[in-house]
Parts: C-alpha cells; sequence; structure tokens
C-alpha cells in the first residue's frame, strides 16, 4: 500500500471561509448550509460525501460562482469568487450537453470562448480531449445518439478541454449502470494521472469518495456541516473493488452515521 | 399513389352527383366547372396577379411579426417586469381576432397597404411572441449555467445557447403565426378593399358578389394550395431538422 500522494502540495487552491447558505421555501427560511470551511490544495482530488440534501451540489455551485452564499466566502488563489469562470469547470449531475450541436461542436464550444487560440489549434484541442476519453470516432453524433456513459465522457472533455485549474464534479456518474461506472472511475483516475488538476468531487457514495479522493469531506445532514475530514491514504489508481478502497468506505461509512461530530 | 387515387375518386363522385343533379349547379359546382375557372383564370392572369399581391402581404407581414416577436419574446421570458407589462397585453390581444383591428387601422392608416400590413402583424405576432416566451422559460438552468462556466456572457449566452435551446418552441410559434397572418390576411382582404392591389381575399369577394360559386371554389383550393405549400417548403425541413438534433420521434 502506497502512503502519502505526492501530487499533494501544500498550497491552498480553494479556500472556504465560514460559508453558510439559506433559502426561502414555504415555511420559511431553510438552512442549507453552515459555516463551511476548508481549503482544497493545488493538484489534490476532493470529495464532498454526505447525505442527500446537506447542501453539497450548492456548496458546488457556489465554488462555481453560480451561486452565492449569504455569508461566508470562497477563495480561489486567495481572491474571492464573485461569479463563474473558465478556471472552473463544472459536469453536472445531467451531462448539460447543448442538443443543438454535434459531440464535436460541444467540446469546441468553450474553447471558442478563450481567448488566443487560433481556429485550428481549437481543432486540435478538441480533437485531443475527444480522444482522451475515447470518442473521437463519435465527432459527429448528435446527442440524443450516445449511451449515458458516453454522454458523460462527451461532457468531461468538454470540461477539460479549456484546461481549468479546477474541475468541480457533482455526482457526475450517478445516472449510470454500476459496470460504466466503475469503468469512468478508472477513465477518470488515468485521465487525472495523465493532465493533474484539482478536483472537487460531490458524492453521497462512501465507496466512490474513497476510490477516487486524497481526501474525503464528510457532511451532516441538514444543514451541512463539516463533520470530518478523512484521508484516503492510498496511491493511484485504485480499484473501487479492492479490499483497501472498501475498509476506508466503511471508515466514511462510520462517520457519516456518527452523531458526535468530530474533527 | 394511393392517397392520389382517392383523391381522384372523390372527384369523380362529385363530378357525377352534379351531373346526376343532386343539387343545383349554382348551390355547388362540378369539379371540371372550377377547373374551367382555374384554367381561364391563371391564362387571363388575374389568379396569378391576385396570388402575388397577397403573397407580398403576408410575407411583409409575417416577417415584420416575427422580426419583433422573437426578441420581445425573449425579453419576456428573461426579464420579470416586462413579463407582467407585456406578456399580460401580449396573452390578451392574442385573444382578439385581428380584423377587430380594421376599425382602427383605417382610421390610423386609411384605406392603404400599411392598414393591410398591421392588421397581419397584430395577427401573427402575439403567437410569436408567447412561444418564444415558454420557449426560453422552458430553457433548462443547467444550459445557462454550463455556458456561463465556459465563459459564455450576455449577448453571446443569448444568442449561442438560449436562442437555440428555444428552437423547437419558437419555430413551433412562427408555424402558428403563419397560421394567424394567413387567416387576418384572408379577412382583411375581404373586408376591406384597397386600390393598390386586389388579392385573393378580393377576388374572393367579387366571385361572391357576382355568385360565381365555380370561382369561389377555385380561389378557395389556391388559398389551401398556397398554405400547404408553405408549410412543405418552408416548416417541414426545420421542423425535421429539430426532430433529427433533438432525438424526439425517432423512427
Amino acid at each position: 500500500m502506497n502512503s502519502t500522494n505526492s501530487k499533494v502540495q501544500p498550497i491552498p487552491k480553494v479556500a472556504l471561509r465560514g460559508v453558510s447558505k439559506q433559502f426561502r421555501s414555504k415555511v420559511g427560511f431553510v438552512k442549507a448550509l453552515e459555516d463551511i470551511s476548508f481549503e482544497v490544495y493545488e493538484g489534490e482530488f476532493l470529495c464532498l460525501v454526505g447525505p442527500s440534501g446537506c447542501g453539497k451540489s450548492t456548496l458546488l455551485n457556489i465554488i462555481a460562482g453560480l451561486e452565492r452564499p449569504n455569508t461566508g466566502e470562497v477563495l480561489l488563489d486567495n481572491i474571492p469568487v464573485t461569479g463563474p469562470g473558465s478556471d472552473r469547470m463544472v459536469m453536472f449531475q445531467e451531462p448539460a450537453l447543448f442538443p443543438w450541436l454535434d459531440v464535436f461542436q460541444n467540446v469546441i464550444f468553450p474553447l471558442k470562448l478563450k481567448k488566443g487560440l487560433k481556429r485550428q489549434e481549437r481543432r486540435e484541442v478538441a480533437e485531443f480531449y475527444l480522444n482522451l476519453v475515447g470518442l473521437s470516432s463519435f465527432k459527429r453524433a448528435r446527442v440524443h445518439e450516445l449511451s449515458g456513459g458516453m454522454k458523460q465522457r462527451v461532457a468531461l472533455a468538454r470540461a477539460l478541454a479549456p484546461n481549468p485549474k479546477i474541475l468541480l464534479m457533482d455526482e457526475p456518474f450517478a445516472s449510470l449502470d454500476a459496470l460504466t461506472r466503475e469503468q469512468m472511475y478508472t477513465e477518470l483516475q488515468e485521465i487525472w494521472m495523465k493532465r493533474p488538476k484539482t478536483v472537487i468531487f460531490v458524492t453521497h457514495n462512501p465507496r466512490e469518495a474513497a476510490c477516487l479522493g486524497n481526501r474525503v469531506v464528510v457532511f451532516t445532514p441538514r444543514p451541512g456541516k463539516v463533520k470530518a475530514i478523512l484521508k484516503i491514504d492510498l496511491g493511484f489508481p485504485r480499484n473501487i473493488n479492492s479490499p483497501e478502497v472498501a475498509e476506508f468506505a466503511q471508515e466514511i461509512t462510520d462517520v457519516l452515521k456518527n452523531d458526535s461530530s468530530k474533527q | 399513389m394511393l392517397p392520389l387515387m382517392v383523391f381522384a375518386v372523390l372527384c369523380v363522385l362529385w363530378e357525377s352527383l352534379v351531373w346526376v343533379g343532386v343539387w343545383p349547379e349554382y348551390l355547388l359546382p362540378a369539379p371540371s366547372q372550377v377547373g374551367k375557372y382555374l384554367f381561364k383564370a391563371v391564362i387571363e392572369g388575374t389568379l396569378p396577379n391576385a396570388a402575388l399581391v397577397t403573397f407580398r402581404r403576408l410575407i411583409m407581414g409575417y416577417l415584420i411579426g416575427v422580426i419583433t416577436g422573437v426578441p420581445l419574446g425573449l425579453l419576456i421570458g428573461r426579464v420579470e417586469l416586462f413579463r407582467y407589462t407585456l406578456g399580460w397585453i401580449a396573452l390578451g390581444l392574442q385573444a382578439l381576432p385581428s380584423i377587430c383591428w380594421a376599425p382602427l387601422a383605417l382610421l390610423w392608416f386609411g384605406q392603404t397597404e400599411e392598414a393591410m400590413l398591421f392588421i397581419v402583424v397584430m395577427g401573427c405576432v402575439w403567437s410569436v411572441i408567447l412561444s418564444t416566451e415558454s420557449g426560453v422559460r422552458n430553457v433548462p438552468r443547467i444550459y445557462v449555467w454550463a455556458a456561463r462556466t465556459m465563459g459564455s456572457r450576455g449577448l453571446h449566452t443569448w444568442v449561442m445557447v438560449i436562442l437555440p435551446a428555444a428552437l423547437p418552441f419558437i419555430v413551433n410559434g412562427m408555424k402558428q403565426g403563419w397560421a394567424f397572418a394567413w387567416r387576418s390576411l384572408m379577412a382583411a382582404e375581404i373586408y376591406i378593399t384597397i386600390v393598390t392591389g386586389f388579392g385573393l381575399g378580393h377576388l374572393l369577394h367579387f366571385a361572391r358578389e357576382l355568385h360565381a360559386m365555380d370561382a369561389v371554389l377555385g380561389i378557395m383550393l389556391v388559398i389551401v394550395f398556397v398554405g400547404l405549400l408553405a408549410d412543405k417548403i418552408c416548416f417541414a425541413p426545420v421542423e425535421r431538422w429539430i426532430r433529427e438534433r433533438w432525438g424526439a420521434l425517432k423512427e
């Protein structure tokens, strides 16, 4: 068992400082997130685990700059986040591919918004990432012609193409069947090892978190608070079915179930 | 082939019923008489000329309706203030048959082409606005979010994301708007006489006054034919493209 991971460096890439969020609903204000603070380091794969409805998707949207916190702030390279930016690409639960574009046009979409790229360069980059996710032969396919797993792979290529510093993933594999999902874990790890990025990955599945994360932030149910931050001391690539991953998954599950909070 | 034969059989049946004398000729002329009128009117040029006049009005009014309707619909769909003002006006005026504008149109514009255009625009613009609005409102938020994280802002988001995402609705509204424009124009041409051009509606009106039912039926056929043609030439390819991209109604 490899112990430490060399990719983790002690520079906080993203820092959350006392982030809270509440929503107005029929019964009054509902607290979704309460006083969330943690750091994400450069090149780190950080998983956010919590029960459904603990506000972890909201937290990801706040880091993306799509939603604003009520209090607290998100720092990116020590600068407060005020809105979305292509330095933080998001992979949503649904692929969110544009149906009026074909696969290639979808992947090249963010590149057309990136300044300083020539036409030919854009095409090459898009081809590269389509190839990376193994879909170069589906360049001209329509979105609706793809399977769920293929759609998420296109979404991954689209998110990676503009070379963001940070990749935000919101349960991107939740809607896939078990076999495809396991394949995606392997592919994601391969891609991440080839092109290191800071990744924040939201999931409700402890095993998924144990398989992918350098560290795992465990949330309490409503309102979402940080319950514990666990370090997964395993080398990459990891196999989701290995006993080591299962052991860490058990540890995460224990923390999730445990009522008393520990840090 | 089979549908064609069905129509042929129906025509023969109609023809023979007229010749047998089930009802008098002045109530319902035979298809052959209608055909004779159509042939004569095409040779003389009255029918093509009238069709041209009508078509010009229709295209002009329709284009004005679409060009103003789509941006207004986008605006209503995205801006709360417009939604509760212009949106309500659109909803209300869509319920008003546009021929009701005829008295005001005549007062404001006189017996001119503008009066005609006004009635056509009033006929089609509201349904274009409302369909565009519901299209915009039905754009999944996730598309806009995805685009924004990729660096899309303002006009780019509108043109490259919201507009194409709303396209199925917009095309639907354009189709409906076309039908409304066509109906409005016919009503206007039958109701108002304008000396700068005699359209199909006028021909129909005069044919009625002359009690020439063969002409009435012939002109009605032309109107139906134009409507079908517009659908097949303009809308069907766009709808096919949308079906292909969005993957609805796969065969």
